[in-house]
């Protein structure tokens, strides 16, 4: 049992992302707001975003800018600093997600202007009526 | 010139897709020509770009001169090069086929609509064209926003189908993403050939197996494999036609082939097919994929529905003839995304072709169409008899080798779904030509003779394409040898040998 206990504190930060999937992955499926919705989509995509940026850390290490870079001939140990490239991606990663989220929310916008209503249960219900009179 | 095809084929349309936006506000008759002119230059660039893989071997492009593992690569073998021809000829005939509806329908959003098309494509020929996991992934989100944006246009139903699909699709990317950073972690690479020679000197198998399953699974929603295909008939559906008959053949087939790239190049078969354990586990999903989508499409009561439900089916076939891991399943299932995004083509641009003299929903508002438009139903009967599998139409040669290869890999019930399923589609589709055939025109009760209803054929420039691509088809399957043998056997085979 305390080498679980162990497991579960040195990672603690995949369970962090694990549990943000779970909640925005339960948002999208359970609730019935279509905003709700698109707010646990976002969850969703940041807790990715945030693994991402986990990954990159290293234990006493420093930002990736390297001082006196330009004069310096001193060897650079890359232990010393973070790991640039995972935050990298996840500047076009956090775009894509904002951009998802744009779409997402224009979608919305014309559901709501055509339904009157964001509950997805009374778009669907005024769909199938409109269906029917056909 | 030549050496900057690679770059060409995106660059080109992207640029316009911009241009095309602002001459959708100064002119708008210009949005036409320059994106058609935009995607010839993509189209002409791929068979040039072919002709140089099959002279010289693979090609590798280096954007902006940087090597790989630091700079982004394309990386063209044959494989990915006829897929490039695929795309930019479909994205092209799809574009003329519905000139005039678009021009009809969409008037005041016409530069928008011609730019999320260019964009949609470019998104599909960076997914195939790139040698880089997480490009992959961007050009992914590009190809699928522009789809939702371009799904959504039809207004009514479709905004809400539209969201359920970004709703699942986004879930798809994500796990896609999430994959590659389980990757990423343990090789410290995104290129994939790099990947993949660092792999197999790895030892910590169980990592490299989770980002398996991610990536896999993401790919699997993207595709609208079977359990996972419910946003697929509605989205495309409601749709409106010109969008619907561009997505319908190329998403579904493009996901397949990212699928095909990561299990031939990132993680090799013999990883895939011997360590993981799971190929007789999807191979049993792609048999259920394919009965439970034959019965779906079966009991459809409206055209364009029915033929989402059969993309399902043919998804199934593909991931199932892939999944069996022989050399002739590989094969039928790489030929079965090149015949399969063409009959897709074929029958959605007949059905395109009915809906703008017809406005039918239902399977009834189609009696007497032969009369009425008899060359637009002989392009959707060949594109039937394809989808059916009749040996002169190239659906045929595909349905051989996937049959064949579930026989060599001793799967029976792949087998069998593969012939119930064609069965199935002969009853979807005779029952359609019945209904057109046979049942008359405006029956008049009392009345025996019926005067013969005038010709009302769609407009020429979307018989034309049409043609094309019922003539396709056709060609497809005869020279459907020369197709395996030239592109698709150099593809498969290198990759199989030594592991297996």
């Amino acid at each position: 049992m305390p080498e679980l206990i162990d497991i579960l504190i040195a990672r603690y930060n995949y369970w962090v992302v694990i549990c943000l999937m779970m909640i925005g992955l339960y948002a999208m499926m359970a609730k019935n707001n279509l905003i709700k919705k698109i707010i646990g989509m976002s969850i969703f995509q940041t807790a990715v975003i945030l693994f991402y940026v986990s990954i990159a850390t290293k234990h006493d290490a420093s930002i990736p800018i390297i001082g006196h870079g330009h004069n310096g001939h001193h060897a650079i140990h890359a232990a010393d600093y973070m790991n640039p490239l995972p935050h990298v991606l996840m500047l076009t990663a956090i775009v894509v997600s904002v951009a998802t989220l744009g779409v997402a929310l224009a979608l919305a916008v014309k559901a709501y202007q055509q339904h009157d209503t964001l509950e997805e249960d009374e778009i669907i219900e005024q769909l199938k009526t409109e269906y029917l009179s056909q | 010139m030549s050496a900057q095809f690679p770059a060409l084929i995106i660059v080109v349309p992207l640029l316009t897709a911009i241009v095309v936006n602002i001459a959708g506000w100064v002119r708008k008759s210009f949005c036409f020509p320059l994106a058609l002119a935009a995607l010839t230059v993509s189209f002409l660039s791929a068979i040039g770009l072919m002709g140089r893989v099959m002279a010289e071997g693979d090609v590798i492009y280096r954007m902006a001169g940087w090597d790989p593992p630091w700079g982004i690569a394309l990386h063209i073998d044959h494989l990915n090069g006829i897929i490039l021809i695929l795309i930019s000829l479909v994205a092209i005939l799809n574009m003329i086929a519905y000139r005039r509806a678009v021009a009809d329908q969409l008037t005041n959003r016409l530069g928008a609509f011609y730019s999320l098309y260019l964009l949609f494509v470019i998104g599909l020929m960076g997914i195939v064209i790139t040698g880089d996991t997480f490009n992959l992934y961007v050009l992914l989100e590009i190809s699928s926003l522009s789809g939702y944006a371009l799904l959504g246009m039809g207004g009514g139903r479709a905004t809400l189908s539209s969201l359920q699909y970004l709703f699942l699709g986004t879930i798809g990317a994500s796990f896609y993403l999430l994959g590659i950073g389980y990757l990423y972690i343990v090789t410290g690479s995104l290129n994939m050939a790099d990947i993949a020679g660092i792999l197999p000197t790895l030892e910590s198998v169980s990592v490299i197996k989770v980002s398996f399953i991610l990536c896999i699974v993401g790919l699997f929603i993207k595709m609208a494999l079977f359990p996972l295909h419910t946003w697929l008939p509605n989205a495309y559906s409601h749709a409106p036609n010109p969008a619907a008959s561009l997505i319908a053949p190329l998403t579904t087939k493009v996901m397949i082939y990212v699928m095909i790239r990561l299990i031939l190049t990132v993680y090799q078969p013999d990883f895939t097919f011997i360590q993981m354990e799971i190929a007789e586990l999807v191979q049993w999903v792609a048999v259920i994929a394919i009965v439970a989508g034959s019965v779906l499409a079966y009991k459809q009561n409206k055209l364009k529905r029915m033929l989402a439900y059969i993309i399902v089916v043919e998804v199934g076939y593909m991931v199932g003839g892939f999944w069996l891991g022989n050399a002739a399943g590989m094969t039928g299932a790489v030929l079965h995304i090149l015949n399969d995004a063409m009959m897709t083509l074929c029958v959605f641009l007949a059905a395109g072709a009915v809906m703008s003299r017809v406005q039918f929903d239902k399977f009834e508002h189609l009696q007497g169409l032969f009369a009425k438009m008899p060359f637009t139903m002989i392009a959707f009967v060949v594109g039937a008899l394809s989808i059916i599998g009749v040996p002169p139409t190239c659906g045929f040669f595909s349905k051989w080798y996937l049959i064949s290869g579930g026989i060599n890999a001793g799967h029976y019930a792949f087998v069998a779904a593969l012939i119930i399923s064609s069965l199935v589609n002969v009853l979807l589709f005779f029952r359609v030509i019945e209904i057109g055939y046979f049942e008359p025109f405006n029956t008049h009760n009392g009345h025996n003779h019926h005067p013969k209803p005038p010709m009302q054929e769609a407009s020429l420039d979307m018989l034309v394409p049409l043609m094309i691509t019922a003539g396709l088809l056709i060609a497809m399957g005869i020279y459907a040898h020369s197709l395996v043998t030239r592109f698709i056997e150099p593809a498969v085979l290198p990759s199989l040998l030594g592991s297996l």
